[in-house]
């Protein structure tokens, strides 16, 4: 089906019903239980993990592949929203002409920085990104301004003129977006039980192209194009000796992974109509490099894993306070109460990031191909239980 | 099963409606019924405090949070009721919020627009919250308020002192209790004409991003009405740590005073380095050389420690306003005592913002008798009060700014214990700092419509 | 002219944290073979050994004055620090005063012993693994490590001030026939350059006249070989990890003074160091001094207000500007070794 292998097939179904269905499976706590605190199926939560998804498959395009690591991605998903919260100021709040715009903005981008960064490699590489990233970060938070509407992030504004829609909708707010009238922002809610689920329609749009998304770079991963990048990671010296120029094949792989960033841009202005420098600073980037590298580089599956992992600690996490805390220890003893609280205060609220950098440290340490080899080896358990023998696994091997 | 549709509707001013809405089931949503996002249809309303929890300015959001926290305890009618008992408005009775307790979920906004409106994105979408307040940095404030006014809630900004949040993008359910960069220069101006005469060259070092703009262009606006020449401007780059190269010109620019519209640590290690460099040693044009910081904080003077002596700023608020200005700041003193009993040590003036900011807008909503932004929007426009610790105070309806005295403050030659770095100068009356508000600074925006979401 | 020399001035002093930090990182680079994310952090430290040292020996005891009261109306105290009390006042307030030279040998075992642990416990275990995997490590580590500090220290910038007698700025241009007042420059910060030029020559010289530099210069240059002769390079290497660690923390003790010590910013230091030794050129120790002095100089020319006026905004993008420039007309950076991470 869909002229790939079956394993990927199945990989690809998975992956459509696990989005399809996440706001029952991100919401498995009734609402007023304490442990409601865990649900992540809320709209902007959910359309965040989708896009930072294809954020992260893109990157690893380039770093899974072809193993050049950069430093500089951030710019991509950056020129993107800028050009996406441009096309609502003056064109429409219609998303498609958005997204679009945004794919091709940040493909241009990163022809031209991959043209001149692709001319080193390895380390030498990641600098020359890293610096491109960095300069468009500092000069758009100041003196591009005007275009960038710096520190505060570019918003749209009721004097906008939005030729193709309205400046001022009919009860006189700013227009919202939509997609032909459907508003990115409309939910429907179900209540079942003590349960609420969300389904909004930006997180469908968001994770129809993400799954579009992963399936061209299913596509890529299994083309021969793919096999010559990954000839340029394992060997571009032999490579060049058989008269290839590895080059070409490289910096198309560079722009494909600038064009998912800038889709990923350009959802999330589509989602909510603002676009920060803050997009496009080094630990942007560096968020990337580390949802792939998290989930697994090289992998179809990981980097979206790894995206959905640290989105949701920063998102979550940080929400947890002293206040929750006394809320969930509350049946413990008064003494023990306040103990527990004490213990699990660091690392909690403001302290999330401290838990992030211990799951960095965790996982890389007994879990060295990432979170898909966790999810490999919980899969094997299961088959060694149901039956032995038979060994393949829905789960994609690394590149190499 | 009910169908939510988070379009804009007209403003439907509906108490009736919604107290019908609160009368649904509990399973059933009651967002389509009472016209507005979020309606409390339990017995809590919820509040989402919006706070930098990581990032240069995590201790600042931490004496935010300590002050919502105190805030909700007080309007639920626990500890000692605080401004409560000094707040001119008698509404609040400590029982919550039209009978409902308060309840508060806090975020992270990491000083980054973009995590703040996800943080406050999911305190909207997930826990219902029905007002998002605090933050500490315009740009902040600014992308929040914005996301405020989509989703249809109200704002109450925290710490926040550009010029834009009540200007050129202002917006209707947004409000600010906090100063701005014009009235601190309109505050400064006197005083500084008073202290270093009216025959001065200033040379100004800015942050180069919007608020350090505005707060030059105020700073500058405001001294050469007084007679001062601006000497130059120099941006500085918001990741700067080391600020020599900015200070060493300086010395021979001819210049007689050294503004740094800085704030947190950049403001830290410009006048650290200023310092360094002997600037305050230094005589130009027969004149001591002097250093202005047109705002600072508490936490900033401690960051600076001696530097920060003899240096002149401005405040929204201080802990000793009442016990040396007099009555006219009444409710700073209970507040001070009812925080210092729970944590140890005084209030900061952004743990005051945010202190007063939820009181008035519960306080709003009591008057108005519903949750509905639009009402409490009228509440709050026009609003005038006393008692919060800064005076008599206006919430101007044209652009929803407070209106209140404003606070000269120096860093203390001999402080006798490190809560008291900061020695208040004078207060500067509320007249002086007014402005009309089509005041060209803050013009090119508008309030717009109030949105009270679906 | 003046501003010129001021400027150098300036710069040199940048210049000499870039290469501080970017020595030891380039020395981990170079033996090793880790990129190490946490180095950052570990300067960071180095300020906290700083802060650290003032607090303990401001450890006072509390004496209650019952003629004043606090805040909150109760008696106040007053605190009268275990020094003073022990030595008399000139002497204990004199030891409080000269806090941060006294850090320096208050960080040097501190720092060796982190960067032991680290090597032994964590980055041993990552010499055989991907870069990636080195740069997820260290990063979570240099997170882990600025969080414990976030907590026990506040995110505030900490004022940690040099000894009363290096506080005051010194006449520079007097010296070279300037007028008085023309070119003034800190004493603390030429302390500081001077410092950086000892260590930075402390370690040339270490690795250039002992037998144990030889083995590890070897070391950079081919490790398995040394290996196979018989020499436990292993060993070698977790001296070699310390070192740096201490190279890179007592860069961050002397640098308190200068800019307050706050929780992040190992951060701010991480990229620009990387970026140091990118351009000074992979695995070479002198590119990486070379590198800190040229970008420190060049951004302080940069921040001067008539080339701001001339390209509005290059003292934002400067380090990144020239850094682009020297990669691409110099492949490996300033001074950089063929080969080295270039895979």
């Amino acid at each position: 089906m869909f002229a790939i292998e079956k394993k990927d097939t199945t990989l690809l179904l998975i992956v459509a019903v696990l989005t399809m269905c996440a706001p029952f499976i991100l919401n498995p706590f009734p609402t007023d239980s304490a442990m409601a605190q865990f649900n992540a199926g809320y709209p902007d939560l959910m359309q965040r993990f989708v896009i930072f998804g294809i954020f992260a498959i893109g990157f690893n395009i380039l770093f899974g592949l072809t193993g050049y690591l950069s430093f500089g991605h951030a710019a991509f998903l950056g020129v993107g929203s800028y050009s996406a919260v441009w096309m609502f100021k003056l064109l429409s709040m219609n998303v498609i002409p958005a997204i679009i715009l945004s794919v091709i903005v940040a493909g241009v981008f990163a022809l031209i920085i991959g043209f001149v960064s692709l001319r080193r490699s390895g380390i030498y590489f990641s600098i020359l990104t890293l610096a491109f990233a960095q300069m468009s970060f500092a000069l758009a938070y100041s003196v591009l301004t005007p275009i960038t509407n710096g520190e505060t992030g570019l918003q749209l504004s009721l004097n906008d003129p939005r030729i193709l829609g309205t400046s001022v909708s009919a009860d006189g707010g700013i227009p919202v977006t939509s997609l032909f009238g459907l508003e990115m922002r409309s939910t429907y809610e179900m209540h079942v039980g003590p349960w609420l689920f969300q389904f909004n329609a930006g997180y469908y749009l968001c994770a129809l192209l993400m799954l579009l998304a992963f399936y061209i770079s299913i596509r890529i991963f299994r083309s021969p194009f793919g096999l010559m990048l990954r000839a340029v990671k394992s060997n571009q010296q032999r490579m060049s000796y058989t008269g290839l120029n590895a080059r070409p094949y490289t910096l198309a792989a560079f722009v494909i992974s600038g064009m998912y960033a800038g889709l990923a841009g350009g959802l999330l202005a589509a989602m909510d109509p603002l676009a920060g420098a803050e997009r496009m600073q080094w630990t942007a980037s560096g968020e990337v490099v580390l949802m792939t590298i998290l989930g697994g580089a090289g992998t179809l599956i990981g980097p979206v894993l790894g995206a959905g992992f640290i989105k949701y600690f920063e998102n979550i996490f940080s929400k947890i306070n002293d206040n929750v805390l006394h809320s969930w220890f509350s049946f413990l003893p008064d003494g023990l109460e306040d103990l527990m609280v004490t213990l699990v205060h660091p690392f909690v609220g403001k302290g999330w990031s401290l838990t992030l950098g211990l799951m960095f440290m965790a996982v890389v340490i007994f879990l060295p191909g990432g979170l898909v080899q966790g999810g490999q080896k919980i899969g094997k358990l299961f088959r060694r239980k149901k039956a032995a023998g038979h060994r393949s696994s829905t789960a994609t091997k690394p590149a190499e | 099963m009910s169908k939510m549709n988070l379009t804009r509707r007209g403003v439907i001013k509906t108490g009736a409606i919604a107290g019908a809405g609160l009368a649904m089931p509990t399973y059933l949503s009651a967002q389509t019924q009472s016209g507005y996002t979020n309606a409390p249809n339990g017995d809590t309303v919820t509040l989402g405090f919006n706070v930098p929890q990581s990032g240069p300015y995590a201790d600042e959001g931490a004496d935010e949070l300590r002050a919502f926290e105190l805030a909700v305890e007080h309007l639920n009618g626990e500890g000692d009721g605080g401004m409560l008992s000094t707040f001119s408005s008698k509404v609040l009775d400590g029982t919550g919020i039209l009978g409902k307790k308060v309840a508060y979920v806090s975020g992270d906004t990491q000083t980054k627009s973009d995590a703040a409106r996800a943080s406050a994105k999911s305190m909207i979408e997930k826990d219902g919250a029905i007002m998002i307040s605090g933050g500490s940095s315009s740009g902040v404030a600014v992308a929040v308020q914005g996301l405020c006014q989509e989703a249809g809630v109200v704002f109450m900004a925290g710490l926040t002192h550009s010029n834009d949040t009540t200007g050129k993008d202002k917006k209707a359910n947004g409000f600010r209790h906090f100063f701005n960069a014009y009235m601190s220069a309109a505050a400064l101006a006197p005083v500084l004409k008073q202290l270093y005469g009216s025959d001065r060259a200033a040379y100004h070092l800015t942050a180069d991003y919007t608020w350090g703009w505005t707060q030059q262009e105020s700073i500058q606006a405001a001294t050469e009405a007084l007679g001062w020449t601006t000497v130059n401007n120099v941006l500085t780059p918001l990741a700067a740590t080391d600020f020599s190269a900015y200070i060493t010109p300086v010395l021979n620019s001819g210049a007689d005073v050294l503004v740094l519209n800085h704030y947190g640590g950049n403001m830290v290690n410009s006048l650290t380095n200023a310092v360094q460099f002997g600037l305050r040693d230094k005589q130009v044009n027969g004149k001591n050389f002097e250093i202005i910081v047109p705002l600072y904080s508490e936490l900033m003077a401690k960051g600076a420690g001696a530097n920060i002596k003899g240096i002149v700023g401005s405040q929204n608020w201080d802990w000793k306003v009442e016990s040396q200005m007099g009555a006219r700041y009444t409710g700073t003193n209970a507040f001070v005592q009812s925080f210092g009993n729970k944590y140890g040590f005084p209030p900061s003036q952004a743990a005051q913002t945010c202190y007063a900011q939820t009181l008035l807008y519960a306080d709003a909503a009591a008057r108005a008798g519903t949750f509905n932004p639009c009402a409490i929007g009228e509440a709050l426009a026009g609003f005038e009060f006393d008692g919060l610790g800064n005076g008599p105070t206006l919430y101007r309806a044209d652009d929803h700014q407070c209106f209140k005295d404003v606070l000269v403050v120096k860093g203390a030659e001999n402080p006798e214990d490190e809560f008291h770095l900061v020695e208040i100068v004078e207060v500067t009356p509320t007249e002086q700092v007014t402005y009309a508000p089509d005041h060209p600074m803050f013009a090119g925006g508008a309030l717009g419509a109030c949105n009270p979401g679906a | 002219m003046d501003a010129i020399i001021l400027q150098i001035l300036n710069g040199l002093d940048k210049g000499s944290a870039y290469a501080l930090i970017a020595l030891g990182l380039t020395l981990i680079f170079g033996t090793l073979g880790v990129v190490n994310f946490a180095h950052g952090a570990l300067f960071m430290i180095g300020s906290f050994c700083a802060v650290t040292l003032q607090r303990i020996l401001s450890i006072s005891f509390q004496t209650v004055d019952p003629s004043k009261t606090d805040f909150l109306g109760n008696p106040s105290t007053f605190d009268t620090p275990y020094v003073v009390h022990w030595f008399g006042a000139e002497v204990g307030n004199g030891i409080i005063d000269w806090s941060v030279p006294l850090a320096i040998f208050f960080a040097i075992p501190i720092m060796i012993a982190i960067g032991f642990i680290m090597e032994r416990g964590l980055i041993k275990h990552f010499y055989k693994r991907p870069h990636a995997d080195q740069i997820l490590v260290t990063f979570g580590l240099a997170i882990v490590l600025q969080e414990v500090i976030k907590y026990y220290y506040g995110a505030n910038p900490i004022q940690t001030g040099a000894p009363e007698m290096f506080r005051g700025s010194f006449d520079f241009g007097t010296l070279l026939g300037f007028d008085p007042n023309v070119i003034i420059y800190p004493y603390w910060r030429l302390v500081y350059f001077g410092f950086a030029a000892v260590i930075i020559s402390a370690v040339f010289a270490f690795l250039q006249f002992t037998t144990f530099g030889m083995v590890v210069r070897a070391g950079m240059a081919d490790r398995e070989t040394v290996g196979l002769l018989g020499i436990n390079i292993d060993k070698r290497f977790t001296i070699m990890f310390g070192l740096a660690a201490a190279v890179a923390g007592l860069a961050g003790v002397m640098y308190a003074p200068i800019n307050a010590p706050n929780y992040h910013m190992g951060m701010d230091f991480l990229v620009l160091s990387f970026v140091v030794v990118v351009v000074g050129g992979m695995g070479s120790l002198p590119g990486a001094v070379l590198a800190g002095f040229l970008l420190g100089i060049l951004e302080s020319f940069a921040s001067m207000t008539q080339i701001i006026d001339l390209i509005p905004g290059i003292n934002q993008i400067i380090i990144y500007v020239v850094a682009i420039i020297v990669l691409l007309t110099r492949p490996r950076g300033l001074m950089g070794r063929k080969g080295v991470m270039e895979e």
